[in-house]
């Protein structure tokens, strides 16, 4: 079957669908898009986190089928999509709380800049994920960025508790969680202050 | 036609010096927070087919007939492989002894052994036409304990073995043993005021790497095959995969592509060969990438273990004497096993001075799951028991058990049971008492003013208590890891660094085959470059096979020993600027021949301070490249009767402290804090460091609570591959881990450094045993502790 959807803003075509095919394949096989992983292929690790019109969904538990017609964000399109929403523009489903401008800043942490990222625009959250450590094998990071992006959207403020909360559905093995717990702190820190 | 998700140069520049001990950012990070870091499972190569692997259904069988006729007849499929279709004579694989079957050979002996390969056009038809071929089985008896394995009738796991363990084991569903014996444990013993003895269980953990199993084998012209892998030693897998196939190894090139962690289950080889063989067969590029549920199946687990210890102390609290013995399941391959076994034994005595010790370690063949490798590599389970033993005597003694550690705490000079001196810091009474010093969390923390926030609580958002039920206990735990490779072993790491000047910068390359798994030594290089060579700017290469052997990712090395080789290359390319530099300009300046020269933000400096010139003026268009083999210290093999040698390189500690309130009605346990204090030599990267160590003591609570997996013991199949089933900690399960980095130096490693990555993942578990025992007044003597252990229902 023919399934025609919108990804990270642009209208996406893929061909050939067996219909057991589920929306994580479709996006890492048919689209080229990789960045939602596959850890466990069975809604358990949430390493495949996208927003399915701007609901945060473990793409593997959604059948290709499923997302006709429908707005679909990744890892990808992340950093457009926190941007759009900080101009007051809305990429995909509800945009909750609108963040602040100047959120968006190239790809150099404190005493670092990666070439193979200068130029590169990251989204808050990624920015933070990269200076607070919370970044090792990398696996688990897309998933836990989108959840973490969404997490910010409905909620600025968030306890401690409430970052647990909504990112329980995400495993990570490398890192132990505290420096996860650090960079969504820092992320929502950054943000009421504006910079 | 390439294949896409390649991995490429990364050339990172710093604002800082950037060099060792700055917390300087990963130069992967930003691939990694895009989504364009290509991870193993992550690569995609035009008219690339999928392969599938059928495995066994039982455990212990043998194979009667495989039809695969009707596989074959898929519309789709291009290949279906089994035993008769291996290239060669080679047919068998592992780390140290080749008992392990590509495709199994008349006979299966674990479930879920790989049976046959199917490659197709979608990965759904392939796994739907491994379903159809046929596979008749006559189950044999399962050996599944250390009882039924060498009961006299026993079945052997393996006939005919011809391995070097054969020799020196009891029985041949023994892999490997080994005794240590110091001192004289039945004089020791009279001197005893008290005697404790435990008989301890340890589960079978998982590594549960979130990446899974995964690569693409994509043939050539020259009739080799280019395989882009997950794996932590590239070059032990290329010896592994080359005599299968039946080429030279240099026709069979392998390249690291992004690696979704390891913690020791990539040391064996999983469907390498596999991938390699389909696309030999077929002509074309296969992908393979394993779910969840085969990949409990295709990587080897920590070793479950049964542990009896004894341990006497006079009534002063000194430690008179120590006999234990130590049961590892080994499953039906090798794997890492004899290792294991040599890090079980030779650290079984912990981080205390006892000097009449009495010690045996074997690891079974068993029908079991196949055991080898995993973060703390034998010293984990030993650790278990030990500390669970040290609580024991203090509670016997009436001495506080972090005061009874320190009485007895190893220190610089103190002999292993193997009879080799610690010879650099060992700050085990020190490590206790910081971490006893940190201040402790808030008692009842879950109270508020609008009642109790069940997020806190034992249970969580189940809402199962209030409050009701809930005690609070604290419990410590210390442990000692070898760091490197041990026992002989000539575990040498390949460094090439080269230095040019690239837009009028100086920029290094570092190119090692080292495998980045996520634990950073991709960071640590560059900052060796940059602390060595004075640059700014250094490029990592892609690691591969076209440089020599990195050795392992694995024992908590790679820092130490491919970090030492990189320095030491770095040492010699400066050595050959120099050289450039004397030839240039020594005529202009008489410091070039006289001073201590350093290269220091791009220039030559002399140690004083004075810059003699520009490093690009230096080189211009030269390139000065070195390739150089580094060795640690040599070990020695343990002596097979008494176990006395110098096995091992370096040791590692770290202590924890753990904090649980456990609802003592429905036995749920909430870690409430997990400190540790580790002793690291020198950190080059402080916020890797800690993230190790935070990594670490989160798998070391996982198998305290949580983790394990349950194999069948009438017919030794697993029950719960998957993770709804086999839990590790969330969010929500792993406490705030507050960490104090101690650095004293170790005069024998590069820049004084420890290796990091396992010492933590020791002392957690026993730590959190050993709390809720506080807790709870319970004996506790098997990890994980489950509800039914707590409420006494078990």
């Amino acid at each position: 079957m023919r399934v025609n959807f919108t990804v990270n803003g642009r209208p996406r075509e893929a061909d050939d669908v067996w219909e057991g095919e589920s929306l994580l394949y479709v996006l890492r096989e048919r689209l080229g898009l990789p960045g939602s992983k596959n850890a466990c292929e069975q809604g358990e690790c949430g390493s495949c986190t996208v927003r399915l019109d701007g609901v945060p969904v473990c793409a593997c538990l959604v059948a290709a089928g499923q997302a006709e017609g429908r707005e679909v964000v990744t890892v990808e399109g992340l950093a457009d999509y926190a941007r759009q929403r900080a101009q007051g523009g809305c990429a995909a489903g509800a945009c909750g709380t609108s963040l602040q401008d100047g959120r968006h800043r190239p790809a150099e942490g404190t005493g670092t800049g990666s070439q193979a990222g200068e130029g590169t625009e990251l989204s808050p959250v990624q920015q933070a994920f990269i200076d607070a450590g919370a970044v090792q094998c990398g696996f688990c990071t897309p998933g836990l960025l989108v959840a973490s992006d969404e997490l910010l959207e409905r909620n600025p403020n968030p306890t401690d508790a409430d970052i647990r909360e909504a990112l329980s559905g995400n495993l990570c093995r490398c890192t132990g969680y505290e420096k996860i717990m650090d960079a969504v702190r820092l992320a929502a820190a950054r943000q009421s202050e504006g910079v | 036609m390439q294949a896409e998700g390649a991995p490429t140069k990364i050339t990172q520049g710093s604002r800082t010096k950037g060099g060792i001990g700055e917390s300087t950012l990963r130069p992967d990070g930003t691939l990694k927070v895009t989504g364009e870091f290509a991870y193993s499972s992550d690569m995609w190569h035009e008219d690339m087919l999928w392969g599938q692997i059928l495995r066994s259904t039982v455990a212990h069988a043998e194979i009667v007939s495989i039809d695969t006729g009707e596989a074959l007849a898929t519309p789709g499929v291009y290949a279906v492989l089994t035993y008769d279709d291996l290239p060669t004579d080679v047919r068998n694989y592992g780390l140290e002894i080749q008992d392990t079957p590509v495709l199994a050979h008349g006979k299966v002996r674990h479930h879920g052994e790989p049976v046959a390969l199917v490659a197709a056009d979608h990965p759904e038809t392939a796994r739907r036409a491994a379903a159809k071929i046929k596979v008749e089985y006559r189950e044999l008896p399962v050996i599944t304990d250390e009882k039924s394995a060498v009961a006299p009738d026993a079945v052997l796991v393996h006939e005919n073995r011809d391995d070097h363990h054969i020799g020196h084991v009891p029985h041949p569903n023994i892999v490997h043993r080994q005794p240590i014996v110091r001192g004289n444990v039945d004089e020791a013993r009279r001197r005893a005021d008290v005697i404790v003895e435990g008989e301890y269980t340890f589960g079978m953990q998982d590594q549960a790497f979130l990446g899974p199993e995964s690569g693409l084998a994509v043939p050539e012209e020259d009739g080799g095959v280019h395989l882009y892998i997950a794996t932590q030693w590239l070059h032990s897998d290329l010896r592994q995969i080359a005599p299968v196939l039946g080429l030279p190894e240099k026709k069979v090139r392998m390249t690291l592509s992004g690696v979704g962690g390891a913690f020791g289950g990539r040391e064996d080889l999983s469907m390498q060969i596999h991938a390699c063989l389909l696309a030999l067969r077929t002509g074309k590029p296969v992908k393979i990438v394993y779910n969840r549920f085969e990949s409990f199946f295709g990587h080897v687990h920590r070793h479950p273990a049964k542990l009896h210890y004894e341990h006497g102390a006079t009534k002063d609290g000194k430690l008179t004497h120590m006999k234990c013995r130590i049961v590892l399941d080994g499953g039906a391959y090798a794997s890492a096993s004899p290792a294991v076994v040599g890090n079980a034994s030779s650290l079984s005595a912990g981080p205390y001075v006892v000097d009449d010790v009495d010690i045996e370690a074997i690891a079974l063949y068993t029908n079991n799951p196949p055991c080898g490798a995993m973060r703390g590599f034998g010293a984990v389970q030993a650790c278990f028991a030990y500390e669970a033993q040290m609580d024991k005597l203090a509670k016997k003694l009436g001495m506080d058990p972090v005061e009874f550690r320190r009485l007895n705490a190893m220190e610089q000079g103190t002999l292993m049971p193997t009879g080799q001196p610690v010879d650099s810091p060992a700050p085990v009474a020190e490590l206790l008492r910081r971490v006893k010093a940190m201040p402790l969390p808030p008692e009842r923390q879950w109270e508020s003013s609008e009642g109790a926030d069940v997020r806190q609580l034992p249970g969580g958002l189940s809402n199962t208590t209030h409050g009701e039920g809930v005690v609070r206990g604290v419990g410590y735990a210390v442990g000692i890891k070898n760091v490197g490779f041990s026992e002989g072993f000539d575990d040498y790491s390949t460094a090439k660094v080269r230095m040019e000047v690239v837009g009028g910068e100086p920029v290094a390359t570092v190119h090692t085959a080292m495998a980045e798994v996520g634990q950073g030594g991709v960071t640590v290089h560059a900052q060796i470059a940059r602390t060595e060579l004075g640059v700014t700017r250094v490029t990592i290469h892609p690691a591969d096979t076209q440089v020599g052997s990195a050795g392992s990712t694995s024992a908590s090395r790679q820092t130490y020993v491919t970090g030492g080789a990189v320095k030491n290359a770095c040492e010699l390319v400066r050595e050959k600027v120099l050289e450039i530099g004397r030839r240039k300009f020594g005529s202009y300046h008489p410091a070039w021949a006289t001073a201590e020269l350093l290269l220091e933000g791009g220039k030559v400096v002399t140690d004083g301070g004075e810059i003699l010139g520009d490093l690009a003026d230096v080189l211009e268009d030269e390139a000065v490249e070195v390739e150089e083999e580094w060795r640690h210290r040599p070990t020695e093999a343990f002596d097979l009767r008494t176990g006395q040698g110098n096995g091992h390189v370096q040791y590692s500690f770290a202590a924890h402290r753990a904090v649980v309130e456990v609802d003592t009605e429905l036995g749920l346990v909430k870690v409430i804090e997990l400190a540790c204090a580790q002793d690291v030599g020198k950190a080059l990267n402080p916020l890797s460091v800690i993230g190790q160590i935070q990594g670490g003591t989160t798998q070391g609570l996982g198998v305290a609570v949580m983790e394990e997996i349950i194999v069948d013991p009438k017919t030794a199949k697993v029950r719960n591959p998957s993770f709804t089933d086999y839990l590790i900690p969330t969010i929500l399960d792993t406490p705030t881990i507050p960490v104090d980095v101690l650095e004293l130096a170790d005069e024998h490693a590069p820049y004084g450094l420890r290796g990091v990555g396992e010492a933590p993942t020791l002392s957690s578990t026993p730590a959190v045993l050993a709390a809720i025992r506080n807790a709870t007044g319970l004996a506790l003597d098997r990890t994980p502790v489950r509800p039914e252990h707590l409420t006494g229902t078990a």
